[in-house]
């Protein structure tokens, strides 16, 4: 191996770490608002390629219908399982948010799809259609057991993981699809060529852990998603409407999520049960930072997107092995630390 | 706007099979302070936390003439309400500034310059410490960004859940005068304390609880010379308080 094959290959490690980074944080992100170690975040990313695929084929994707589908449920769930204190108001609301705007959207995508929309209407179309998903997951799979343990919280995400992975087969199929890089093209770099797509990977991951960092240390609702975290009745004694903060982080979840699906779509090919390997890279890095915190997080995650393109060069048929086997001496790391703030705190 | 800004009629909550407010009716006067004072376990706190729905009740609950048994946490929060509970729940990992911050969340980020500036006028220390990790605060500074916390709602009823808890007999003052302070800003106050002197001096009237009912209420001074009261809550308090 040279220094031009090994710069490529951390050229490479970098750009898929980077995303990594960015589902990794999310999972940090989830986990602290609401206590979900979250699985299934790759899912989002996967849907969000897919969405985007259709839509560049100028058919409707199936995430329109799947939105409708959901909202429907969640409207219908949440109705019987409240009953007793349900008023007209938030019927209304439900009605509203739940189902019609889902069935206006489908309408409205079904008559733009054919038109094979610009690159940036597809892309804003695609975050319409899939962020809302996030919290009609959080509405029907968690919210009702929000104060459940950690553990059950996480046998619940495994079974979400699973009914997102069927969802995903019968609204998109079996077929795997690659999407259009937003940049085509090659840029030399020094000894370097970067291609145009990893250019807008690497500054939209460095722009969209930017704006996170903001807006959980600098702006009210952050501040708040925190303070729900670490003591929710203390955050409801100030009037944090605690209910919304888990849907919050599952839209921002699934915002990051349908971006970096987007992102990746033209970098390698997208199918319905494509998200749940990238999130597990994502999670590796995540549980390297002890589900905390997020600078870690992310240099973690490129160190993981490092090791596996070095790992795929000289022993490609075990480049997962070798990614995943990292996690048991990392939890190893994590238990030798974490017993050791037990003493401390004694 | 005259009248009880908080009326109570015949409120109950139980845990499961124990019942531990039982029938209690209450009032407070706007601009008033009222002071619930009984034993341990007489049930104080699950009152105040039935006032703020943390805890379910039974029983009419009007604020400012409205019913507000229905409502939820965050929407008493948002009428004016406050509690400072028993266990102060502060976001332990966050900063001094931002628990304040926060404790304005309901009136939005117009309010927080002015707000912060009035609670560190009148807890000085919180300016000292501002940049502090809330978790790591003493006892009584603690005590006092919980109540500074509160304050940054500008609540018109505030409920005081034992606000001398644990402090050093010179802070226990403070924290009384800046209740006093409060209601000569318009604020009335809900006061639930241990140190029944204490808060039978400042307090315009006063509730006796006993095993979950009010068996006695009058003006806190008619209570404070009441030979009862003496024996059961002042009588020691009078040689070691003051
Ligand atoms: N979560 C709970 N579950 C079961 N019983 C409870 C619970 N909280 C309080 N109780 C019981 O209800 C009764 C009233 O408790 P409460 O905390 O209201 O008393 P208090 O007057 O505030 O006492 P103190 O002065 O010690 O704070 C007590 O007998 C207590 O044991
Ligand atoms: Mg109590």
């Amino acid at each position: 191996m040279n220094s031009t094959i090994a710069l490529f290959l951390l050229q490479d490690g970098v750009i898929n770490g980077a995303i990594y980074a960015l589902l990794g944080v999310t999972l940090v992100l989830i986990f602290a608002v609401t206590r979900v170690i979250f699985v299934p975040q790759g899912e989002f990313a996967a849907w969000g390629a897919l969405t985007l695929a259709s839509l560049e084929s100028g058919a409707t994707p199936g995430t329109a219908l799947l939105l409708v589908v959901l909202g429907v449920s969640a409207a219908v769930v949440e109705t019987i399982r409240e009953r007793a204190s349900m008023r007209p108001a938030r019927l209304g609301v439900m009605a509203v948010r739940d189902v019609a705007m889902p069935i206006a959207l489908l309408l409205i995508v079904s008559t733009i799809a054919p038109t094979k929309p610009a690159l940036w209407l597809s892309v804003l179309l695609t975050l319409a259609l899939v962020v809302p998903l996030g919290p009609l997951v959080y509405r029907l799979a968690f919210q009702p057991i929000a104060d459940a343990t950690v553990l059950t919280l996480f046998i619940a995400a495994i079974g979400v993981h699973f009914a997102m992975i069927g969802l995903g087969l019968i609204f998109f199929g079996a077929e795997g699809f690659r999407n259009e890089p937003f940049i085509a093209g090659v840029f030399p770099l020094g000894p370097l060529m970067f291609k145009g797509q990893s250019l807008v990977i690497l500054a939209a991951t460095a722009a969209l852990l930017a704006a996170l960092w903001f807006f959980f240390e600098h702006s009210m609702l952050g501040k708040a998603l925190r303070a729900t975290a670490i003591n929710r009745l203390g955050a409801r004694l100030v009037g944090i409407p605690t209910r919304a903060t888990g849907r919050i982080a599952f839209a921002l979840a699934a915002a990051i999520g349908a971006l970096s699906g987007t992102l990746i779509g033209s970098l390698t090919t997208i199918s319905y049960d494509s998200g749940f390997i990238i999130s597990l890279k994502g999670f590796v890095a995540a549980i390297a930072a002890g589900l905390a915190s997020y600078p870690v997080t992310v240099v973690a995650a490129i160190g993981v997107g490092v090791l596996e393109s070095f790992a795929a060069f000289f022993a490609s048929a075990y480049k997962e092995v070798i990614v995943f086997s990292l996690i048991i001496p990392l939890l190893i790391w994590r238990s030798l630390v974490t017993a050791h703030h037990d003493e401390e705190e004694e | 706007m005259s009248g009880p800004i908080l009326e109570l009629k015949n409120v109950s909550a139980s845990y499961e099979k124990v019942e531990a407010v039982r029938n209690v009716s209450l009032q407070l006067d706007r601009g008033s302070i009222v002071t619930v004072i009984g034993a341990n376990g007489a049930g104080k706190t699950t009152l105040l936390n039935a006032i703020m729905g943390v805890k379910s009740a039974s029983g009419s609950l009007r604020f400012k003439d409205e019913d507000i048994a229905a409502l939820e946490i965050e929407a008493r929060v948002g009428a004016g309400l406050c509690l400072v509970p028993e266990k102060r729940e502060l976001f332990s990992t966050m900063s001094v500034e931002d628990n304040l911050r926060l404790g304005a969340y309901r009136l939005g980020g117009g309010a927080v310059a002015e707000g912060l500036q009035q609670v560190f006028r009148r807890f000085p220390r919180l300016l000292e410490r501002r940049a502090q990790v809330a978790g790591t605060l003493s006892g009584g500074e603690r005590q006092m960004l919980a109540m500074g916390r509160a304050l940054m709602s500008k609540p018109a009823l505030l409920m005081l859940d034992e606000p001398s808890l644990g402090l050093a007999p010179r802070i226990v003052k403070d924290i009384f005068q800046i209740i006093v302070e409060l209601r000569q800003a318009g604020v009335s106050i809900l006061l639930v304390e241990q140190n029944a002197r204490a808060a039978l001096h400042v307090a315009d009237y006063a509730y006796v609880m006993e095993l979950g009912e009010v068996t006695m209420h009058g003006r806190a001074s008619d209570l404070a010379a009441d030979p009862r009261i003496i024996e059961s809550y002042l009588g020691l308090g009078g040689r070691h308080d003051t």
